[in-house]
């Protein structure tokens, strides 16, 4: 198992290369310097400035030698300092706000797992059902539904109109003054409508992928082995084939990273929640291109260890994959 | 059974397409369908709610929100097409060239298709316009650049499949060179494929631009389009739903259609892949 692990990881290390490279290609991208943007609106720059900015961002180098210097100061750690007028390193900046969108991405997927595997489950089992047909018209529509669409409406119907949920941020204005207790449900309150319209998208998904998997395992020979035998169809289905129709799913789990980290722009934007989505929001709007840069990495590296993680487990579930 | 007579019988094909011609004539037509010239500001109507003068109402500007919509059409149309266009090129290219040459050339290109799926598409989309202009311009052809990664695997995949068939084997045995065999040869039985990925792939890319529109980095106004008529819709929340209401939907339908038409494509090209 554990060669396994090493094997994967040793894998990621190229694509981890291919990351930082796309990333410092795109920084270049960005009009002018970094020195024009810092010395342009500054009367007092002089040309002698000017060369000095420019070797200390090691610009007047070759390109490999900038690209190798700027990977140097990552493997320590180092993003960069912020354009936006608080100029702090990128890394505390990012670093401070990731525990807030990993923990809404994880309610996300624990929601999208609760809800979406019985759906896909049931309507493959009841082939045809009215239960199948309702549900196949929703995973459609779910594909289709811009999400922000959805969080604007969720707002007007159940922030405004009924006035149950509060409709931004994480905390009420009297969180200081609220029991523990209060607090508590202060919080989830908040995280309600977040959490639901970043699962939405991923629901869709994962119950058309298993509805496909059951209906693909349960005609199987060991499943007829397993009715031949003898065993309830209660423990043909949940027994032997939910078992094996479980596990690619969690490939597609690891595969829907990428999309609910994208997603957290979104919805962190529509809901004013202080996680790295709006983050890095601002920083496109600001045009703080350490900011967009380092958020950039860290996302591509979160989906690299979300995907490692969904290959561990899968080999963990399924012994098949390590051996071979 | 041929194409044309499995699709015919298809019902949601059926309405799949008739959702997107209503859209294509919508949009050629726009201005004659549009009541009112969509950026005509009338500050003594501004956020009217919907009426027998302004069907789905006003806008903060008092501008008619039906026909911002209908020139709003015309916008995710060009946008779904260009941006699927430059995802369609290059995604058959590279899956061209690595699926019929395999060996190293196949290596480099799918460990660069590995690492562009690591990022996450919107904020790969997003970074680019921060160094960008976001013009509309700038977002089709950004869209397309991000969007290529899922064609270049389709068509990969057929080219793996089709490169030593017997007809293959043929056209090399009479002199054919590897370009005319890509093209001429091969790249039309991968035609399927690519049809069915390019019409999903108008869906995705109409949404996506909805999403930068409605952030603000995508069509900027004055220029309408379902995505910032929505932002007009979260600024005035609490007092205008039907900014909010209509525009969506608008994309769900049109996206609904395209998926639908997609399927139908599908399911009609190959009958065995129906469920």
């Amino acid at each position: 198992m554990l060669k396994y692990i090493l094997k994967r990881i040793f894998f990621m290390i190229p694509l981890l290369l291919g990351i930082t490279i796309i990333c410092f290609s795109v920084m270049r991208l960005a009009p002018g310097s970094p020195v024009d943007l810092e010395t342009q609106m500054n009367p007092k720059s002089s040309v002698e400035m000017k060369e000095r900015l420019k070797a200390l961002y090691e610009l007047d180098k070759p390109i490999h030698q900038q690209y190798w210097s700027w990977l140097k100061k990552l493997s320590r750690g180092d993003l960069g300092i912020s354009f936006a007028s608080d100029h702090r390193p990128v890394a505390a900046k990012i670093l401070e706000r990731i525990p807030i969108t990993i923990l809404l991405e994880l309610l996300s997927l624990l929601i999208i797992i609760a809800v979406a595997i019985p759906i896909g489950v049931l309507s493959a089992v009841h082939q045809d059902s009215l239960f199948d047909k309702i549900t196949g018209v929703f995973v459609f529509i779910g594909f289709a539904v811009p999400t922000f669409w959805l969080a604007l409406l969720m707002m007007i119907f159940f922030g405004i109109h009924l006035g149950w949920l509060p409709i931004s941020g994480l905390r009420s204005l009297n969180y200081e003054y609220l029991t523990p207790w209060g607090q508590f449900v202060d919080l989830v309150k908040h995280l309600v409508l977040p959490v639901f319209i970043s699962a939405f998208g991923g629901l869709a998904g994962l119950s058309r992928y298993m509805r496909a998997n059951m209906l693909e395992v349960i005609r199987q020979d060991y499943i007829m082995t397993a009715r031949a035998k003898g065993l309830s169809e209660r423990d043909v289905i949940y027994k032997h084939a939910l078992r094996n129709a479980l596990l690619p799913a969690i490939t597609i789990l690891g595969l829907s990273i990428p999309g609910l980290i994208g997603g957290s722009v979104i919805f962190e934007t529509v809901f004013a929640i202080p996680g790295m989505g709006q983050l890095f929001y601002m920083a496109v709007m600001a045009r703080d291109y350490p900011t967009v840069m380092g958020i950039l990495l860290i996302g591509a590296i979160l989906t690299l260890v979300g995907n490692l993680i969904a290959d561990v487990s899968y080999a963990v579930a399924d012994p098949r994959i390590r051996i071979s | 059974m041929g194409f044309w007579e499995t699709f015919y019988k298809n019902k949601l094909a059926l309405t799949g397409s008739g959702i997107v011609l209503l859209l294509f004539f919508v949009s050629f037509f726009a201005p004659w369908f549009a009541p009112y010239d969509p950026g005509q500001i009338d500050l003594k109507n501004v956020l009217m709610p919907p009426s027998m003068d302004h069907w789905l109402g006003t806008d903060q500007l008092g501008r008619d929100v039906l026909s911002r919509m209908i020139w709003g059409a015309r916008i995710s149309l060009k946008v779904g097409f260009v941006a699927t266009g430059v995802s369609i090129i290059i995604g058959t290219l590279l899956g061209a060239v690595a699926g019929y040459y395999g060996g190293w050339v196949d290596a480099v290109i799918m460990r660069f298709v590995d690492i562009m799926l690591c990022f996450p598409t919107f904020f790969l989309i997003l970074a680019v316009i921060a160094f960008l202009e976001p013009s509309i311009w700038n977002i089709m052809i950004i869209i397309g650049l991000t969007g290529w990664m899922g064609v270049t695997r389709l068509v990969r995949a057929d080219f793996i499949s089709l490169r030593e068939r017997d007809f293959v084997q043929a056209a090399r045995v009479i002199g054919a060179g590897d370009l005319r065999i890509i093209f001429v040869h091969i790249l039309p039985n991968a035609m399927a494929s690519i049809l069915v990925a390019a019409t999903l792939g108008i869906a995705g890319a109409i949404l996506t631009e909805s999403a930068l529109s409605f952030l603000g980095i995508g069509v900027q106004p004055p220029t309408p389009s379902w995505g910032n008529i929505l932002t007009a819709g979260k600024d005035n929340i609490d007092i205008a739903w039907w900014l909010s209401l209509y525009p969506g939907l608008a994309i769900l339908i049109t996206v609904v259609g395209y998926n639908l038409l997609g399927e139908g494509i599908r399911d009609s090209l190959d009958p065995r892949l129906k469920k």
